[in-house]
């Protein structure tokens, strides 16, 4: 990249540099006009004593004579001096939007350039540079450069032709007044920039000190765990302190500085008037300055002070931008990135590995010298199913990380099928060849779309616009080409079924859950797809077959056994199993209008208890509940586990629904409206079959339902989008598959119920043929930020799934299981080999005994290979591989 | 069945008879009630034990694994505690439960059962009086068995 921002900008924009440039330059008689009118104005036209035409009205040197009246003649000047207005302030508001999008444009090449730089970094040199480092690096830092980049050479020329042109203007006027008003200027032209240099050292300071800060935020995120457990807090609070101190520091000192530069140079604009003052004052006195002259020369000062301070605050802000510049630029260069070429030369078609691959010598060294691999040398047939054995320190990872070429070797070569592996461009090594490491890491998408990552090299698909949205488009795109960056449509399809092995979507379906199932995830996203929910109109046929399953459901609840597990869902009937809340409700709450935990501040909740006469029993309920509560948990220390666990009313409100109880015993007027809502809403969170408090009788349970029934018949329109309201014949949009399926309230105190109820609707599932349907709804499951909201298992299964999926020549695991339970190693393997029968595998193995199912062992020892042949061979051979083995 | 009529229950079951009513009534309500079918295992000898049980209804089988097959040791009415060994020592279960008919437990878990020890001292007195009770019966028993072996 360009070593200083000019060049950086002279690069990318000196065509627009030029165009503005020139703009500027059109701009400037119109501003010599605007300055001298009023001089015309006040010297010629306004006279009193009606000066007879015709006048004369100089531009440019030249005169033009007006035969008219006086008064027509000041018109004339004065319409011309607004219409002077008008163009200039057109012309700066040109300018500013040309500069602000010149600037916008180059910002957005900078910062695509510097993202596309950090895709091919070296993977060591993450080791070195934080995310903390890089991230305020490309969004922060680089920022304030996309407004300078619109004033690099604009500024310079427009405020110093401004200048110039103000003080050759003062200078005609009077030639002593005019070096007056200069005199000055090369005094701040010099001890500026000297005081200057010491800001831009502490602007430096301050970056990087900055990015330190960042880098240490970072870091503490991830090592929560780590504070937490070692109690270190308190170190990391000193350590954080300690690093804004020093900012703090720098800061303010920067402060001092600069704002003493802005005092100096305020002390010496104001001198020069001084000079004008004394020095035109007497002059118009002696007669050899008219006043007129002295206003405009004082007028063209004022404005001389405004395109000077610009001028400074441009060095100022070059001389930060400067420094921002070459430091971010300085952390983008690092040693062995890999070269552009190879990562976006796209190839045509799948063009498949064939022959051997062959390492021959290689040798890898970290930057200090310290050697993990060294003269490795093997081959194999690609298509071979190839182990790699060795203890910990035998460099076996590193060998896999090298083999994918995610980390390049410091000497020797690989070749598979005869090219040099560190020549490939990614889209065969990104497609042909797959890795996968130990340690997996998802994108926050769902699950089914990270498996398709794998599958997304390029658009294939165009996206359709239609319409307003095309042109849209197009400009977007256009403006994309400006810039230089990507103009791959993120919106089109990018999903390759070709690289599948498929025909189109419903077979990739089919293929995505065969691959789940070869990686041991099929449990998994079969359950997620139970707690997942659909849009039951965008799925209409999900939908319906989910409601057969509830059908046949249902017929399985005349068992009593059944029946016992589960107390389904009847508009006519109350839950026992289900709240108050719920009961009322009598559906799901979308959005928070409704939210089931504080249902009853909702007013039109209020409405309906009204209307059915239940407010007074609610609140009589509340006071039992809080009563209950009070004796119950009223000796507990606040905090106590039970409070969370089981109690209505939270530590802390206790003692609040002790004084409440106390005003509600001195009858109803003693409480406030608060205190009623207080009381109200704990009756909500009673459920019968499982508080056995006794609250809810069957006569109470007969008014709730009628308090259902109100609820629902008298919902305003405007709460209507507010509830999905339980219909045996529907299909619930806000409840998952499973709560579709079962209709129904699991009941309490029925040991195992859960299991069972997970048993039975597995059961239906697979009667109706719906396992698949469910694990597509699963797919959708959210993977969260790195993956979180999966185990690290289910993670490393997605990851091994996506690297099936798309069928590659060779496929290197990199200790891939290693994180997983025996039983899901063992099969993951088996299925692996045996899917990729005539495909070739290279697996880091972290068990050594698997070695046997593999055509070919290397096995390693301190960076070297010691042996390589048959498991047959090389059990008997008495060398490493034995030892390795007998050690377990 | 309503709170109040398993505090009176729990009343009756000799390791909670001298607590008072309102910690019978924490201890009900912080509980789970759990229903079996016939035959259906509360536990397996051998497992890791998390909680107690209480039986309220119906009858409990208690199932030895010995050389010669499962062997039932005793049946369990109503009243009686189970499972309480397992938790108080840290030891796996030391017995299959089984239902022998209809069952329905109030199920104490480990934690709940040391946090209501560990509040409440005086269930610690009670349950060491009981221990202590058990313990005693044992030691006759024993001194009995040595006394025929002997005579």
């Amino acid at each position: 990249m360009e070593k200083s921002i000019f060049k950086y900008i002279l690069r990318y924009s000196k065509s627009q540099q030029i165009f503005l440039l020139c703009v500027i330059l059109a701009f400037y008689p119109f501003l010599f006009i605007t300055l001298d009118l009023p001089k015309i104005i006040v010297n010629r036209a306004i006279k009193s004593g009606g000066a007879e035409g015709p006048f004369d009205v100089p531009i440019f040197g030249f005169e033009i004579s007006l035969d008219v009246e006086q008064i027509t003649y000041l018109l004339i000047l004065s319409f011309s001096y607004l219409g002077l207005v008008f163009i200039t302030g057109g012309f700066k508001y040109y300018i500013s939007v040309y500069k602000g999008r010149l600037g916008e444009r180059l910002l957005r090449r900078l910062r695509y350039q510097l993202y596309s730089r950090i895709l091919r970094f070296p993977t060591p040199h993450f080791k070195k540079i934080s995310q903390g480092e890089l991230i305020p690096m490309i969004t922060a830092e680089v920022e304030p450069l996309g407004g300078f980049i619109g004033i690099a050479f604009a500024d310079p020329m427009f405020f110093g032709g401004q200048l110039v042109l103000i003080l050759g203007y003062i200078l005609l006027q009077d030639w002593a007044l005019g070096l007056a008003a200069a005199a000055l200027i090369p005094v701040q032209g010099y001890v500026i920039p000297r005081l200057q240099k010491k800001v831009n050292a502490l602007g430096k300071q301050r970056v990087q000190n900055v990015r330190r800060l960042a880098d240490h935020l970072g870091e503490s995120v991830s090592s929560i765990n780590e504070i937490h457990s070692n109690d270190a807090a308190k170190l990391e609070m000193s350590r954080f302190a300690d690093r804004l101190g020093t900012i703090y520091d720098i800061r303010y000192d920067i402060y001092r500085r600069k704002f003493f530069i802005k005092f100096l140079n305020n002390f010496i604009d104001k001198l020069t008037p001084f000079f004008f003052f004394s020095i035109g004052g007497y002059l118009v006195i002696q007669g050899g300055l008219t006043v007129g002259a002295l206003v405009a020369v004082l007028n063209a000062y004022k404005d001389l002070a405004s395109p000077w301070k610009e001028l400074l605050m441009w060095y100022q802000q070059k001389e930060d931008v400067r420094i921002k510049y070459e430091q971010v630029v300085e952390q983008f260069e690092p040693q062995g990135m890999l070269e552009e070429e190879l990562q976006h030369t796209e190839t045509e078609g799948p063009s498949p590995i064939k022959g051997d691959l062959i390492v021959s010598n290689i040798g890898l060294a970290d930057e200090d010298g310290v050697r993990s691999l060294e003269g490795i040398s093997f081959d194999a047939p690609v298509v071979a199913h190839v182990a790699v054995v060795g203890d910990g320190g035998s460099g076996k990872t590193d060998l896999g990380l090298v083999l994918s070429r995610l980390v390049r070797q410091t000497s020797g070569t690989i070749t598979i099928g005869g090219v040099d592996l560190t020549q490939m461009p990614e889209a065969i090594t990104g497609r042909r060849i797959a890795y996968v490491g130990s340690n997996a890491y998802l994108q926050a998408f769902s699950v089914g779309d990270n498996l398709l990552y794998g599958l997304k090299h390029k658009p294939i698909q165009p996206a359709e616009y239609e319409g307003a949205e095309d042109g849209k488009n197009k400009e977007k795109m256009a403006e994309a080409r400006i810039t230089g960056n990507s103009e791959n449509d993120y919106l089109a399809d990018w999903v390759d079924l070709q690289e599948a092995g498929v025909e189109d979507r419903e077979a990739l379906n089919r293929r995505l859950i065969e691959t789940l199932t070869l990686a041991d995830m099929d449990d998994d996203v079969y359950r997620f797809g139970l707690r997942g929910v659909i849009d039951p109109e965008k799925h209409p046929e999900v939908a319906s077959r989910i409601m057969a399953a509830r059908q046949a459901m249902r017929e399985r609840f005349t068992d009593p056994a059944v029946a016992q597990l589960i107390e389904p869902f009847s508009a006519d009937a109350y839950n026992t199993n289900a709240s108050v809340a719920e009961n009322i409700l009598f559906g799901l709450p979308v959005g928070d209008a409704f939210d089931l935990e504080r249902l009853a501040e909702h007013p039109y909740i209020r409405d309906v208890l009204d209307k059915v006469g239940l407010t007074d029993d609610f609140l009589e309920m509340g006071k039992q509940v809080a009563q209950t509560m009070l004796e119950l948990f009223a000796d507990l220390p606040p905090g106590h586990e039970f409070f969370e666990q089981f109690s209505f009313i939270e530590s802390d409100d206790l003692p609040e629904f002790q004084i409440i109880l106390g005003r509600a015993s001195r009858g109803p007027e003693g409480l406030t409206d608060d205190d009623r809502l207080q009381l109200i809403s704990l009756p909500f969170k009673l459920i019968r079959a499982r508080h056995r408090l006794d609250l809810v009788d069957d006569q109470m349970m007969q008014r709730i339902l009628e308090a259902r029934h109100t609820f629902a018949e008298n919902l305003p329109e405007d709460l209507r989008d507010n509830v999905a309201f339980f219909d045996s014949e529907t299909y619930n949009a806000a409840a998952s598959l499973q709560d579709n399926i079962l209709f129904g309230k699991l009941s309490y105190g029925q040991a195992q119920a859960e299991n069972k109820v997970g048993a039975l609707v597995g059961e239906v599932v697979d009667d109706l043929d719906l396992r698949e349907t469910v694990m597509l709804t699963g797919l959708d499951f959210q993977a969260g930020i790195g993956g979180a909201r999966l185990s690290q298992g289910q993670r490393q299964k997605v990851v091994i799934a996506r690297s099936l999926l798309r069928q590659p020549d060779l496929l290197i695991l990199n200790e891939a299981t290693a994180t997983l339970d025996a039983v899901s190693q063992n099969r993951i393997m088996e299925n692996i080999l045996r899917v990729r029968r005539d495909q070739g595998v290279v697996w880091i193995l972290n068990r050594v005994p698997d070695a046997q199912q593999f055509s070919k062992v290397v096995v390693l020892k301190s960076g070297r290979v010691l042996e390589t042949g048959t498991y047959d061979e090389l059990i008997t051979a008495g060398g490493e591989f034995q030892t390795l083995l007998e050690a377990g | 069945m309503g709170l109040q009529e398993e505090v009176e229950l729990l009343r009756n079951i000799p390791l909670f008879a001298k607590i008072e009513p309102s910690k019978l009534k924490l201890l009900a309500f912080t509980s789970e009630r759990l229903t079996y079918s016939e035959q259906e295992i509360l536990f397996e000898q051998g497992d890791v034990g998390d909680s107690a049980y209480i039986i309220i209804g119906g009858e409990a089988d208690i199932v030895v694994n010995t050389p010669g097959g499962p062997l039932v040791v005793a049946t369990l009415k109503q009243n009686e505690i189970v499972g309480e060994i397992a938790i108080l020592c840290d030891v796996p279960r030391t017995a299959t439960v089984r239902a022998k008919t209809e069952l329905t437990t109030l199920r104490i878990t480990k934690d709940l059962f040391f946090s209501l020890v560990i509040e409440f001292p005086q269930i610690a007195v009670e349950i060491m009086r009981e221990l202590a009770h058990r313990l005693e019966q044992t030691t006759t028993r024993l001194r009995e068995a040595v006394a025929e072996a002997q005579g």
